[in-house]
């Protein structure tokens, strides 16, 4: 199996606007070609797309508006872990041998249909996002005493974090008190506790190690990747204080790249909700079993950016298709050590951990410098 | 439309079963997921449990479990009692307008 890096990376700032999925993905593999040395279109032989808009030939538009025409291309849809699962994709052509230079792109609207999984029958008439993470959220607090204060460090943090990415869609500081005093969606989950559906696009290069050095002096290497999916409806999560899926693609990336939690230096975690971030970090191995709202307390208190640099999906925005490529790119540039005031000192080794519709479905990469 | 949904409209709750595996195969579905073969339709029994609770605005909703299988969210009324997971409950009412609608009471 050939060994594959990160060749480069373009974003573009989250936003509201009224723009269309084209125009959103062409931005970001514009920052793309403007931010990578010596790529031209004739170097790409993948491109790959990553959203739920319903616009159809996607890859083929995109590959078209770029200039490329490319031997390998098309979407990948999987609500909000598409953009992990493309650069799974992606690493599996040049791994494989069947091509050395990927260019994968995602982006969504803040309108996009991805936002609700109609087909889920087993979740009745309360199919928002908003019902399964209060389910999570009420079981967490039951079985491992976490509190609404616990909850509101995670967003704050990560809010705070945001300040410092020039992509984010928020640019305010929240308080552990705003995020208190924010208004209730359920008795379990207030507004700050939630990721906001906004516009955005990501772009990453994959390339293979024979080619790579043409696009970059320092490149990432992605040396483990998991993925599991358990089932597509929320009401097959056993246990609701725990995501299954993403523990079975941690332990497969893990075992992939001979990592442990303890030699991950720095990680994008998909925090949809708050609730989110405290159960990711205890499945990920970073904290105990019931011990995440204190570990994430030790980053808030301390100021330490190891979990979710660029400010998460909280901070952040979540525009689905993009998500996952933001991550990466984050994680890139941490390993890099180019990452400006968001750096993580010393930063190595680099996790991202993407899941979709109620952590049926979950991803995990490994980075290396 | 399949015959869960058309159930439902007339307020039956089923699921599909396989006769061979006799097994409830949920999501409902023509084929069972062990052998694909096919299914037989077959009312749930209306008796469950609560598996997990919250709250918006004045309407309490859940995760109801039935024949230890089958996993649904729905509506809960709890006469009053403060539910906790665990507890009997029985579905009242279940409809199908433009989603699933399913309605739970406390036992």
């Amino acid at each position: 199996m050939k060994r594959v890096g990160i060749g480069g990376f373009g974003l573009t700032k989250f936003n509201k606007d009224e723009v269309s999925i084209e125009s959103l993905m062409l931005s970001s593999i514009k920052s793309l070609f403007d931010n990578s040395t010596n790529l031209t279109q004739k170097d790409v032989d993948v491109v790959l797309t990553s959203t739920n808009d319903n616009s159809k030939y996607l890859a083929n538009i995109m590959s078209e508006l770029a200039g490329i025409s490319p031997k390998i291309s098309h979407s990948v849809e999987s609500l909000c872990n598409s953009g992990a699962n493309s650069v799974i994709s992606a690493f599996s052509y040049i791994a494989s041998g069947l091509a050395d230079v990927a260019l994968v792109v995602g982006a969504e609207k803040f309108d996009n249909p991805g936002l609700v999984l109609e087909w889920d029958m087993s979740r009745g008439q309360y199919k928002h996002p908003v019902y399964w993470s209060s389910m999570f959220t009420r079981a967490h607090m039951r079985k491992y005493g976490t509190t609404m204060e616990d909850l509101a460090i995670v967003s704050a943090k990560n809010h705070k974090n945001a300040l410092e990415n020039p992509h984010a869609y928020f640019d305010k500081e929240y308080s552990v008190e705003d995020v208190m005093k924010s208004k209730n969606i359920t008795d379990d989950v207030r507004v700050l506790d939630c990721s906001f559906p906004c516009n955005g696009s990501a772009a990453v290069l994959l390339v293979s190690e024979e080619h790579i050095k043409k696009f970059t002096d320092c490149p990432v290497w992605l040396t483990g990747l998991g993925q599991k999916t358990i089932s597509a409806g929320f009401t097959k999560n056993e246990d609701l204080t725990s995501m299954s899926s993403t523990k079975h693609a941690a332990s497969a990336a893990y075992k992939m790249s001979k990592k442990e939690p303890k030699d991950i230096d720095v990680a994008e975690v998909h925090d949809a909700f708050s609730i989110c971030e405290i159960i990711e970090l205890e499945d990920l191995g970073f904290a105990e079993k019931g011990k995440g709202h204190q570990f994430v307390k030790t980053m808030y208190d301390t100021q330490n950016k190891k979990i979710n640099p660029r400010g998460g999906l909280l901070g952040s925005g979540h525009p689905l298709g993009a998500t996952g490529i933001a991550q990466v790119a984050e994680i890139s540039q941490q390993l890099q050590n180019k990452a400006g005031k968001r750096q993580v000192e010393g930063a190595k080794v680099g996790l991202v951990q993407n899941m979709s519709a109620a952590a049926t479905s979950s991803t995990v990469l490994i980075f290396e410098s | 439309m399949n015959q869960f949904e058309n159930e439902l409209k007339n307020g039956k709750f089923v699921c599909s079963e396989c006769p061979k595996c006799n097994k409830l195969v949920w999501p409902p579905s023509d084929f069972c997921n062990v052998c694909f073969g096919s299914v037989k339709w077959r009312q749930v029994s209306r008796n469950g449990k609560l598996v997990e609770f919250s709250k918006k605005d004045n309407t309490i909703f859940c995760i109801a479990e039935f024949e230890n299988t089958i996993r649904i969210m729905g509506e809960l009324e709890t006469r009053s009692k403060i539910p906790s997971a665990g507890q009997d409950l029985e579905l009242v009412k279940c409809n199908y307008a433009d989603k699933e609608e399913f309605f739970f009471q406390l036992s």
